[in-house]
């Protein structure tokens, strides 16, 4: 028994060995890129909150298909990394990333949990990364130098929706996140910004099906109005429970919540929620708007897309200017200083973008209806 | 009295958790009657209820084309229409859950027994054909013809290796049954027409008030999960302790190798017990999607999870202790996260399970299907 055990753990340490020199065989080779350059999607694709990734994922494709339209010569790869939003997923698929020596930008992590788990894979390897979406405020704060993000972080956006609450006169306001960690910050945010007027729920649990627990606790407190910090799918299945169980509140939830998916999820029980994001609505630019109308047969953009276009015009920037490194490309992106579709596009040290509009929306008929700038 | 959460909502935690807690209770029976004849865990039984909950939305979405909404509102029915779509849903609900349970036991179990037959043989080809075709194409129809093709001599080489008739040990039945239990869900998770997403089904049922009870508002639906769930088992019980095909489900589970001696046949019996417990399972996805509109190609797994610990609180084994381990299961979690936070539901539902263990490990009925007491 013993030498089997042991017979075992040796062939182990040898396949642990040809991996990590397999691995160093890969390290040396960073430079050495056959092919087109790539820019990678990092993020979910599929799963829960899979809405999100699809949105951004058609910002990049649009920024890189009409840079390849003008650079025949010079043609630019979308790579995609679907992490599923995960961030026990996400780790693997980074080493992978890093790996291929084409990739020489990310446009993600999409979540703020997989950014927290593999940003500094991302930053030992000098990987620069735009996140379009990933708003936990803590992401900036670990000195990472390859990271940007491409829209202002919850610390602005949880501020902006307490104070679009209290402007709609609520007085009791039920806080609720899913504990992911960017759920469970941006609620934590609101939390404190509403001040006494919040009233503490705790977490649920976002693939569970039964809600009626913190729903209950809802009822009792006898809230006015409920914000939700999480994804899509369980704010929907939240709002559509909480109207079945005769809660009338108005609910509120933040960026992760504001797709169609909601709307599908939550069924009639989504009319008249409102959602807040740091994201520019869609008609904020009419070109943009045109042209991601005509790359994808007519279809708005929606959540996050033109902030992925941003981040997907920064690289492309790099790339023409000539940086074909990752770390030369990382120099142009932190001296960057231009307009983009969103908003003007520079970082600061900590890799927050300047500028800091929260928007509002509105669900109404069955969409999604901006109801602009919060401030 | 203090004036604590759980004791102003004690009576509108009750219905919820019962409620949930019956749907507990009717997956529970499917692990507790397997387990009581075999000696088996069955953990793919947990896709055989999401399997359940697809049949529903199928039922309802497909066959008699309900929409999602109509003019912007639930597509509400009332009267005999219904009472009719329901009864249908449920019907073709456990007629899926019952295929899949039974064609479960004859591919991922009964050549394990040593008792492989040709339908098992020709699944299993299929779908390692199927399987290994994945690794050179990756389109559907071609996979299928390949996966046709190599049927027939794959299936040929499973016989003759069936025909030895060498039974497992007892491991492989666990390995076998988390790999079909995995293997399910996965393949509705890449070849159902949304994935991964979660699947809304049509609410046919408008979810009024039926009556209070204590200052609680009692839903119609969860009145309809609760009753009938009991009317489920109790025609379940009658069925194993009244029917012939019964009085076998009970002879194999005390001894299968006297049973079949005496003339009864075992291999029949435990069809019938896989299929039972797939009926049971497919009466609970239809009631849960009553209750929550919605299924996913995971959502058995917790579910799974919570129903098997139900299982274990009432006694594995005990027809009984699965309604109660069910029930029990879903009032101590409501009740618990109103005292320490939903987010120790989970939390809470296993120490009480390690503490009914701890003082009586057999759960709180006994293991006893086969017994005298059933």
């Amino acid at each position: 028994m013993k030498k089997s055990v042991l017979r075992v753990g040796a062939s182990m340490l040898v396949l642990s060995l040809v991996g990590v020199a397999c691995g160093g065989s890969d390290d040396s080779s960073a430079d050495a890129c056959e092919g087109n350059s790539k820019i990678a999607f990092f993020g979910a694709l599929t799963g829960e909150a899979g809405n999100l990734g699809i949105n951004i994922k058609k910002g990049l494709d649009l920024a890189v298909a009409q840079h390849n339209e003008a650079n025949p010569d010079a043609q630019i790869d979308v790579e995609a990394y679907d992490s599923q939003g995960d961030p026990d997923q996400a780790p693997a698929l980074a080493d992978k990333a890093i790996a291929d020596a084409c990739v020489k930008g990310i446009v993600g992590p999409a979540f703020s949990g997989e950014s927290a788990a593999v940003n500094a894979k991302f930053e030992e390897a000098g990987l620069p990364l735009i996140t379009p979406s990933a708003t936990n405020p803590d992401l900036s704060k670990n000195g990472w130098d390859v990271f940007h993000r491409a829209l202002a972080g919850d610390d602005k956006q949880g501020p902006g929706a307490a104070s679009r609450i209290v402007a709609d006169g609520k007085m009791k306001v039920g806080v609720i996140d899913d504990n992911s960690e960017y759920g469970k910050g941006l609620a934590d945010i609101v939390q404190t910004s509403l001040g006494d007027k919040a009233v503490e729920l705790n977490s649920l649990d976002p693939e569970a099906a039964d809600y009626s627990a913190v729903i209950t606790a809802a009822k009792d407190a006898g809230v006015d109005a409920v914000f939700f910090g999480g994804y899509y799918a369980a704010a929907g299945k939240l709002a559509k429970q909480m109207a079945d169980a005769g809660v009338t509140a108005q609910f509120y939830s933040g960026d992760g919540t504001l797709d169609v998916g909601f709307i599908e999820a939550a069924g009639p029980a989504a009319e008249g929620a409102i959602l807040t994001c740091t994201c520019a609505p869609k008609d904020s630019n009419p070109e943009f708007l045109k042209a991601f109308q005509d790359a994808n047969k007519g279809e708005d953009p929606a959540t996050y897309a033109a902030e992925a276009y941003d981040a997907a015009s920064v690289f492309l920037a790099a790339m023409k200017d000539g940086k074909t490194s990752r770390g030369d490309i990382l120099k142009f992106i932190n001296s960057y200083d231009a307009a983009g579709v969103t908003k003007q596009l520079n970082w600061d040290e900590a890799g927050e973008v300047t500028g800091s509009a929260v928007y509002a929306y509105e669900i109404k008929d069955g969409a999604i209806k901006g109801i602009g700038l919060i401030k | 009295m203090p004036d604590w959460l759980i004791i102003r909502t004690f009576w509108e935690l009750t219905v919820t958790g019962l409620a949930l807690g019956s749907i507990y209770a009717l997956v529970a029976l499917g692990y507790t009657l397997v387990y009581g004849v075999l000696r088996l865990i069955n953990f793919a039984h947990s896709e055989i209820f999401m399997v359940g909950t697809f049949g529903a939305l199928l039922a309802s979405s497909q066959f008699l084309s309900i929409p999602l909404l109509e003019d912007g509102n639930y597509p509400y029915r009332t009267g005999m229409t219904l009472i009719i779509f329901l009864v249908f849903i449920m019907l073709i609900a456990m007629l899926f859950s019952g295929i899949g349970a039974v064609v479960l036991e004859r591919v991922a179990y009964r050549p394990l027994r040593g008792n492989g037959d040709a339908f098992g043989a020709i699944v299993l080809a299929f779908l390692t054909a199927f399987i290994v075709s994945l690794v050179f194409v990756d389109q559907a129809k071609i996979n299928v013809i390949i996966a046709l093709l190599a049927t027939a001599p794959i299936s040929y080489a499973y016989m003759r290796f069936f025909k030895q008739g060498r039974k497992a040990p007892r491991l492989a039945f666990l390995i076998s049954a988390i790999g079909a239990s995995t293997a399910i869900s996965e393949a509705v998770g890449v070849w159902s027409k949304h994935g991964r997403d979660q699947y809304q089904t049509p609410r046919l049922l408008e979810k009024k008030t039926l009556f209070t009870m204590f200052g609680t508002d009692v839903r119609i639906d969860y009145a309809i999960v609760i009753v009938g769930a009991l009317l489920m088992m109790t025609a379940l019980t009658l069925f194993v302790n009244k029917t012939r095909l019964g009085r076998g489900v009970r002879a194999v589970a005390q001894d299968a190798e006297t049973s079949r001696i005496l003339g009864v046949n075992v291999d029949l019996i435990i069809i019938v017990t896989f299929a039972l417990g797939g009926v049971m399972a497919g009466g609970a996805a239809m009631l849960f999607t009553l209750v929550y509109d919605q299924t996913r190609f995971n959502i058995g797994f917790i579910l799974g999870v919570k129903s098997f610990t139900a299982a274990v609180l009432g006694g594995i084994g005990n027809l009984k202790g699965a309604l109660l381990g069910g029930l029990l299961l879903g009032l101590v979690e409501n009740y618990g996260s109103a005292i320490f936070g939903g987010q120790w539901k989970d939390v809470i539902a296993f120490v009480v399970l390690l503490v009914v263990l701890m003082f009586r490990p057999t759960g709180l009925l006994g293991e006893s299907l086969g017994k005298a007491r059933v």
